[in-house]
């Protein structure tokens, strides 16, 4: 009989909560990441990205709300979901003293790798992360980028159907990052699930096949960044420089024409501009309206 | 799926408690690191006690000849190895609990792999014990250069250094998971710690002590650390002796299970 109970979603949580005394850090989020395709958690620090994840391996246990890793049932099979999962932390927190592949061996016996795949599977994982001429480095000695790296590559070492990145670049620069969006880029099209959560735009927009926009805790919107672009942005947007009091002018006259701005320190940004309603905008720039745009228009808050 | 597969499925699905490879995982990561600091843990879980030894075995030792029927490096020789016991597994169980939480968060990645809090704090806590098990007994040895005679109860001190081992490095996991900051361990060493390990008959007798004092050595586990380990070395007293081991046994099953649900309160919101 052909299977039909096979799990199309990844993840899947429905009517999530949490709650830390009086904050509801999670409050009812729903939530997919069909198999196979990378999804980006948006939102700024504070909406509830970083308590998502932690409900995802039952370090935090819902209040309410339905949650599914891989098909199991979380919390009561999330040690079933974990071992088929790989994790990536927003904090670094490598065993420093030890070498990259004695970090590694640690992780192929935690993931329970049976002794004889265990030392091609920590040599798959030094190749993937590009480490494998640093296998003998002390993690104390490994520049960020190579850190990060390592991280990625720790959480691969029993090839997980399901990758949780939370905040997998921040705070590094530009060029590593382009690195990492490689490598994440690469374990996309091998067919790994990934959940993503960062607060970086760009890196949503690039790697995500869809995204869902938070903000305190709810998920404000779901869908391709594309098409969300087009959904709540409009085509373009029009950038005004100038000195405050020029600022503020753009603001009212944009106001008056019923359209929204957001301020990004030196300029003052008019959003959902299309054919029909660009007529008494302020004169300025026009760009391409981007994932920031939308999360603005969506919450009234700035993502970063 | 066939019903059968499906049941199948579905008994795997729920991985058991307390399962080996979880514990494996755990020891094998504290075995690696114990390759990068071995030195200086040998060095304090070992020389502290020696020091203890030396000084009190030459300090009393010239005053006193006798203790309870046996000479004073006897009495303070086998003394010492419950000393030697309390610090190779509280002091390490509490400062490396919480560094490892608080400051490395070595276990948000543990508890992110197939592992939960309860094989975390037993792997933890197993590995504390077989370390207490080696360094336990090197006043020992340091005592025979200074006239303890060997015998072959000494054999089954390793064995009650682990058992006694186990129940403080359960203490230690629990300190540190009900203090909110590392300065207030100073607190408990002082208040808690150091009480226990003077009046447990380890440096002078406690039938000495007032009457209050000698039934509250009752209760302090390193009072029966100290009593097995003279009887194994000097003669075992049968039932009494059972009697001790099975308090250190009920002091590690108990600290065993409170240590879990604290750490489980600590690292599950």
């Amino acid at each position: 009989m052909p299977s039909h109970s096979v799990p199309t979603n990844a993840i899947q949580l429905r009517g999530a909560v949490k709650r830390y005394g009086a904050i509801t850090a999670v409050d009812g989020l729903d939530l997919d990441v069909p198999e196979g395709t990378c999804v980006g958690l948006l939102g700024p620090n504070g909406a509830g990205k970083s308590t998502t994840m932690k409900l995802l391996t039952a370090q935090a246990i819902a209040d309410e709300g339905e949650i599914e890793v891989l098909g199991y049932e979380l919390p009561g099979e999330s040690k079933q979901a974990r071992a088929e999962c790989g994790v990536v932390p927003q904090l670094d927190n490598l065993d420093t003293t030890l070498t990259v592949q004695q970090n590694l061996v640690v992780f192929s016996y935690l993931y329970r790798i049976p002794r004889p795949k265990r030392g091609a599977a920590v040599e798959r994982a030094l190749e993937t992360a590009n480490l494998t001429d640093r296998r003998d480095t002390k993690v104390d000695e490994l520049s960020g980028g190579m850190r990060r790296r390592l991280l990625i590559a720790r959480a691969l070492v029993h090839r997980p159907r399901l990758l949780l990145l939370d905040e997998p670049t921040v705070g590094l620069d530009p060029q590593v990052r382009q690195e990492l969006w490689a490598l994440i880029d690469a374990l996309r099209s091998e067919g790994v699930s990934i959940l993503m959560s960062t607060h970086y735009i760009e890196e949503a927009q690039r790697l995500a096949e869809s995204v869902t926009i938070m903000s305190h805790g709810k998920a404000v919107a779901t869908g391709p960044p594309a098409q969300l672009i087009a959904e709540h942005a409009g085509h373009e947007a029009i950038e005004v420089y100038g000195p405050p009091p020029r600022l503020a002018e753009a603001e009212a006259e944009a106001r008056a024409a019923g359209l929204h701005t957001r301020r990004t320190g030196t300029s003052v940004a008019v959003l959902g501009m299309n054919a029909t309603n660009g007529r008494d905008a302020p004169e300025g720039e026009r760009r391409p309206s981007n994932l920031e745009d939308v999360f603005v228009l969506l919450t009234g808050e700035e993502i970063a | 799926m066939s019903a059968a597969a499906a049941a199948r499925d579905r008994a795997k699905r729920r991985l058991g408690r307390l399962e080996r490879p979880a514990l494996a995982g755990v020891l094998v990561r504290e075995i690696i690191n114990f390759s990068s600091y071995w030195r200086s843990t040998t060095f304090s879980s070992t020389v502290e006690p020696t020091i203890y030894l030396l000084a009190f075995g030459f300090g009393f030792g010239s005053l006193v000849s006798e203790v309870g029927g046996l000479r004073y490096v006897e009495f303070v020789g086998t003394g010492t190895v419950a000393t030697a016991v309390l610090f190779a597994s509280v002091f390490p169980a509490m400062f490396g609990t919480f560094v490892k939480y608080q400051f490395q968060h070595t276990y948000d990645a543990i508890l992110a792999a197939p592992v939960d809090t309860e094989e975390l704090v037993t792997g933890e806590v197993l590995w504390i014990s077989i370390r207490t098990s080696v360094y336990g007994c090197s006043p020992l040895l340091v005592a025979m250069v200074f006239g303890l005679d060997p015998s072959w109860g000494m054999l089954v001190v390793p064995l009650i250094a682990f058992t006694a081992g186990f129940g403080w490095a359960c203490l230690g996991v629990l300190i540190s998971a009900l203090l909110k900051s590392i300065d207030n361990f100073g607190y408990v060493t002082s208040s808690v710690i150091t009480p226990l390990f003077l009046v447990a008959g380890t440096f002078f007798p406690i039938d000495q002590l007032p009457e209050w004092a000698q039934i509250a050595a009752q209760a302090n586990p390193l009072y029966h650390c100290v009593e097995l380990v003279r009887h194994a070395v000097f003669g075992w007293e049968g039932l009494t002796d059972l009697a001790h081991y099975g308090a250190l046994l009920v002091f590690g099953l108990v600290t065993w299970r409170i240590a879990i649900w604290a750490m489980t309160r600590k690292l599950i919101d």
